[in-house]
This record gives C-alpha cells, sequence and structure tokens, in this order.
C-alpha cells in the first residue's frame, strides 16, 4: 500500500499562493472555500525576526480521528493509498469529523457534505502531482511515496530536518515541513 | 513575539476564525437528551423500588414525557444535519468506533421498551384517562396492558440501563473528540448523565402535588447537584493541570471569554442558587416550590450550551 505524503520546504517558500488558486481551480471548490491555505508565522519581535511560511491542508494523517468518528462510514481511509476520503453520498453532514479534526482542515460544502483536501488524489491515480505541488513557482513541494526509499519526499525527510503541525495531537500528520 | 496568520485562503464558512458548527441545536439535544435519561433512569428506579403508589408522578406520570421530549431533542438533531434526506444513512450501518453510531442505534432501541413502560404505568398513571377514554374506545388494551405487567421487571431494568446509556453517550459525544481540548475529558459522561438526572429529578418536583413525593425528590436533586458541583471541580481540575493546551482551554471559563456566563449562569443560576433554595426549603422555610426546579432546567440547558460553545472555541491551533 502506497503511503504518500507531502514534503513542504518552508525555506523555499515565498507564501505566492498559487497553491491555493490551483487548488480551487483543479477541485473547483465553491466560492468562499478552501482546501488549502497559507500561514504565516512570525517569531520575535523588531528588529529580531523570523519568518516561516506554510502551504496547510489534510495532513492525510496516519491515525486520522475524523475516519472513527464517523457514524455512517462516509470518512474513510482509501483502499490502496493512506489517502483519507469523504463518500460524498454516504455523507449526512453531522459534522463530527470537522470537530475530530484537529487542523481545522474539513469544511461543509454547500452541496451538504463535508469536504477536503484530497491529495488530488484523481491526478495521482494518473500518475500526476497534486495540483498545488505541480504549480509551485519556487519547487518548495514535494510529493511521493515514503514507502519507495528512492522517492524525492523519502530522501528530504532522511537528509533534511523536519516537522509537522501539532505533532502532540498523536494523529500522525503525512504533510512534513522542512524547516 | 510569536504570531500565527493565514495570509491566502481559509475563512470557509463556520470552520474560520473559530469553529462554529454546531449552533442551538446541539445542546437543545444534548439537555433533552439527558432529561429523558433521567426521567427513565429516576422512574424505573422507583418502579424497582416498589414505590409507585405512593411516588405517582415519578413511576407513571412523568415517563409520558420521555418520548415527546426525546422526539423533539432529535428533531433538533435533524435540524441539524446538513444533509437532511442521507438521515437513513445512520441504519445501513454501524460504526462501533463512533458514538453517533452508538447513539442512533440506542435511541432507536429505546423508543419500543420506553413505550413497553409506559403502557404498563398508564392505569396507575393515569386512571381516568385509561378507565373512561381508553378503555372505552380500544376494548382491548387491557389485555395487551396484562400480557406486558407480565414483563414488568425485565422491561424496567432495560429502561433503567438504556436510560443510563442515552444519559452518559450525550457526554462521550463530546468526550471523545481529542481535538477539541475542552471536551477531551471522560467526566463529561457521568456530568452529563447526573446533570439529566437533577433536570429529570426537578421536572418531577415541578409536577408533583403529593407532598412526600415533591419532600423526596427535592432532597433527590440536592444530592444530584452537589455530585454535579463535584464533577465540574473535577473537570476544572483536570484541565487546569494538563498539558498547555488544555490549560488554555480551561481559561475559557477562568478568565477568558466564558467566564461570566459560566460562573452567573451555569454555576449560579443553574446549581448553586436551586441548591440553596432547596437547603431553605427542607429546613422549613416557604419558598415557592416551582423555583428551584425551573433554575435547575434552565442551568441544565445552559450547560449544554456552555460546553457546546466551550469545546468549539478550544483548540489545538491557534490560528
Amino acid at each position: 500500500m502506497a503511503r504518500y505524503a507531502m514534503v513542504i520546504d518552508t525555506k523555499k517558500c515565498v507564501g505566492c499562493g498559487d497553491c491555493v488558486v490551483a487548488c480551487k481551480t483543479e477541485n473547483q471548490t465553491p466560492e468562499g472555500f478552501h482546501r488549502d491555505w497559507i500561514a504565516q508565522q512570525t517569531h520575535g519581535a523588531f528588529p529580531d525576526l523570523t519568518l516561516e511560511i506554510r502551504s496547510e491542508r489534510c495532513n492525510h494523517c496516519e491515525n486520522p480521528p475524523c475516519v472513527p468518528v464517523c457514524p455512517t462510514g462516509a470518512s474513510h481511509i482509501d483502499e490502496y493509498s493512506n489517502i483519507t476520503l469523504v463518500h460524498h453520498d454516504k455523507c449526512i453532514g453531522c459534522k463530527a469529523c470537522i470537530a475530530a479534526c484537529p487542523y481545522d482542515a474539513r469544511y461543509v460544502h454547500p452541496d451538504g457534505y463535508v469536504d477536503k483536501c484530497t491529495f488530488c488524489i484523481h491526478r495521482v491515480k494518473q500518475g500526476k502531482k497534486p495540483a498545488c505541488v505541480s504549480v509551485c513557482p519556487t519547487h518548495c513541494m514535494y510529493f511521493g511515496d515514503l514507502e519507495d526509499p528512492t522517492s524525492d519526499a523519502s530522501r528530504l525527510l532522511k537528509s533534511r530536518k523536519w516537522k509537522v503541525i501539532a505533532p502532540a495531537a498523536g494523529t500522525k500528520p503525512q504533510v512534513y515541513y522542512l524547516i | 513575539m510569536d504570531e500565527i496568520v493565514i495570509t491566502s485562503g481559509k475563512l470557509n464558512h463556520l470552520i474560520d476564525p473559530t469553529l462554529h458548527i454546531w449552533g442551538w441545536e446541539i445542546p437543545v439535544y444534548l439537555f433533552l437528551g439527558g432529561l429523558v435519561a433521567g426521567i427513565v433512569a429516576l422512574s424505573a428506579i422507583v418502579v424497582l423500588l416498589g414505590k409507585e403508589k405512593q411516588m405517582r408522578v415519578a413511576a407513571s406520570k412523568i415517563p409520558v414525557l420521555a418520548p415527546i421530549l426525546l422526539s423533539i431533542g432529535m428533531l433538533a438533531l435533524f435540524l441539524d444535519l446538513e444533509h437532511k434526506l442521507r438521515v437513513y444513512q445512520l441504519y445501513l450501518t454501524f460504526q462501533p468506533t463512533s458514538p453517533m453510531s452508538w447513539g442512533s442505534w440506542i435511541l432507536i432501541l429505546f423508543y419500543p421498551f420506553n413505550l413497553f413502560f409506559i403502557v404498563i404505568q398508564l392505569k396507575n398513571g393515569f386512571p381516568k384517562f385509561y378507565n373512561e377514554f381508553l378503555l372505552k374506545r380500544i376494548p382491548q388494551f387491557d389485555k395487551i396492558a396484562d400480557f406486558l405487567v407480565g414483563f414488568t421487571k425485565p422491561i424496567t431494568y432495560i429502561n433503567l440501563i438504556l436510560g443510563i446509556a442515552i444519559g452518559i453517550y450525550t457526554g462521550i459525544l463530546l468526550g471523545t473528540f481529542s481535538a477539541r481540548p475542552f471536551w477531551n475529558s471522560a467526566i463529561l459522561g457521568p456530568l452529563f448523565l447526573v446533570s439529566g438526572l437533577s433536570a429529570a429529578a426537578a421536572l418531577i418536583v415541578l409536577f408533583s402535588k403529593e407532598r412526600e413525593e415533591i419532600k423526596l425528590f427535592q432532597k433527590v436533586d440536592l444530592g444530584f447537584i452537589v455530585v454535579e458541583l463535584l464533577f465540574l471541580a473535577l473537570l476544572i481540575i483536570e484541565l487546569a493541570t494538563g498539558p498547555e493546551i488544555t490549560k488554555q482551554a480551561v481559561h475559557l471559563i477562568m478568565g477568558g471569554e466564558l467566564t461570566a456566563f459560566f460562573w452567573i449562569f451555569v454555576m449560579g443560576i443553574g446549581l448553586i442558587i436551586p441548591a440553596l433554595l432547596e437547603v431553605y426549603e427542607i429546613n422549613g422555610r416557604h419558598i415557592p416550590a416551582a423555583l428551584s426546579p425551573t433554575f435547575v432546567l434552565i442551568g441544565g440547558l445552559l450547560l449544554r450550551f456552555l460546553m457546546v460553545e466551550a469545546g468549539q472555541m478550544s483548540t489545538w491551533i491557534p490560528y
């Protein structure tokens, strides 16, 4: 089973927002809703400042808290990978998965189901990269299978220092940030 | 200084800047579910102790309200669903890890057994209605009731167990969300159960006209209030002595945004004032009997509003 991960280099990201626009275009998310976003973290006080920019989305956690709480089985892990998905026609919109996600990565689609980043599984199945990764002008985003030790993602995680968001939440996120 | 801002994307409706996926529907449901759990558990206990004749309201009258209140609660729950027509999906599966799945099955299981319980108690609770109205229209009703009376004990036990299960489940439902530090405590189950029992005792005091029954349930309610205060204290201690995120969560009611709401409405009006009123009444002072139970019922509802709101405001991610 493939274990897909996204590796994002915070040293190269300039926060242009291209990934956000690419996702909206690719996935036709409704007006006012986003599956990914840019967070800028400023640390320190002027003139001693550091800035970290992160492109954030669903972390496709290895231990996704949004899956076990679903009362209908709509929120699930993909059969052939670790990608967390929602069966739209099974979702009743109880919003338990939204409450369960520490990253606030999910939202209610106006059509009445819960929606979020899919790692562009439709593109991944065709051997392409997720839309956000494919457009990044600074090439700070990498996508790959961590089961494959030769993938860019695997090698970067071995050679660089990295972090994930809120590791103490115990979700084992699969979106990694190089620091 | 450490400041995090979102500069592109996000601001999703109901999610940002603070989570607000659950409005009035969920607290109303949690309150009514707890109240029904309390009604069912208390009436079952009275019946099992063989006090139906002395405690007519508690044993035989108040149970009639249970399916009505529960149905109103479930209607609120239904209104909260974003895709109402797909509600049947809950009953095409059982998801053992999902408290909501447990809840939806327990609630369905509860209705028939609760109905049996009510039928058994109808003759004792409403003799006039039973003899002069029901039997005249449906003469066979006596046979159905007599048949069920033969199973009084098992049916009452099942009602007691399902009542406690519903009461605890309403708390577990929120308690299992580890993403919301304010909720993530096992004490929520017993807290909501005892709050439901307290509200049910208050309802009995409100409806009863028998002095003995009123006095007993005032005392019972006082006991529940004391236990509820203890559970709330335990919740605060647990959150306040936990890791950083639970400390931040409990700050919501200990100096933060919801402090006044918690201390004035939930603690003051909902628990401490009715407890003091009940102490005065038990000691023989004349206070309008409806005052304390009304406060308890309002307090129970406001506790659910506070919990649902505080949980949604507490988070791992401060942006």
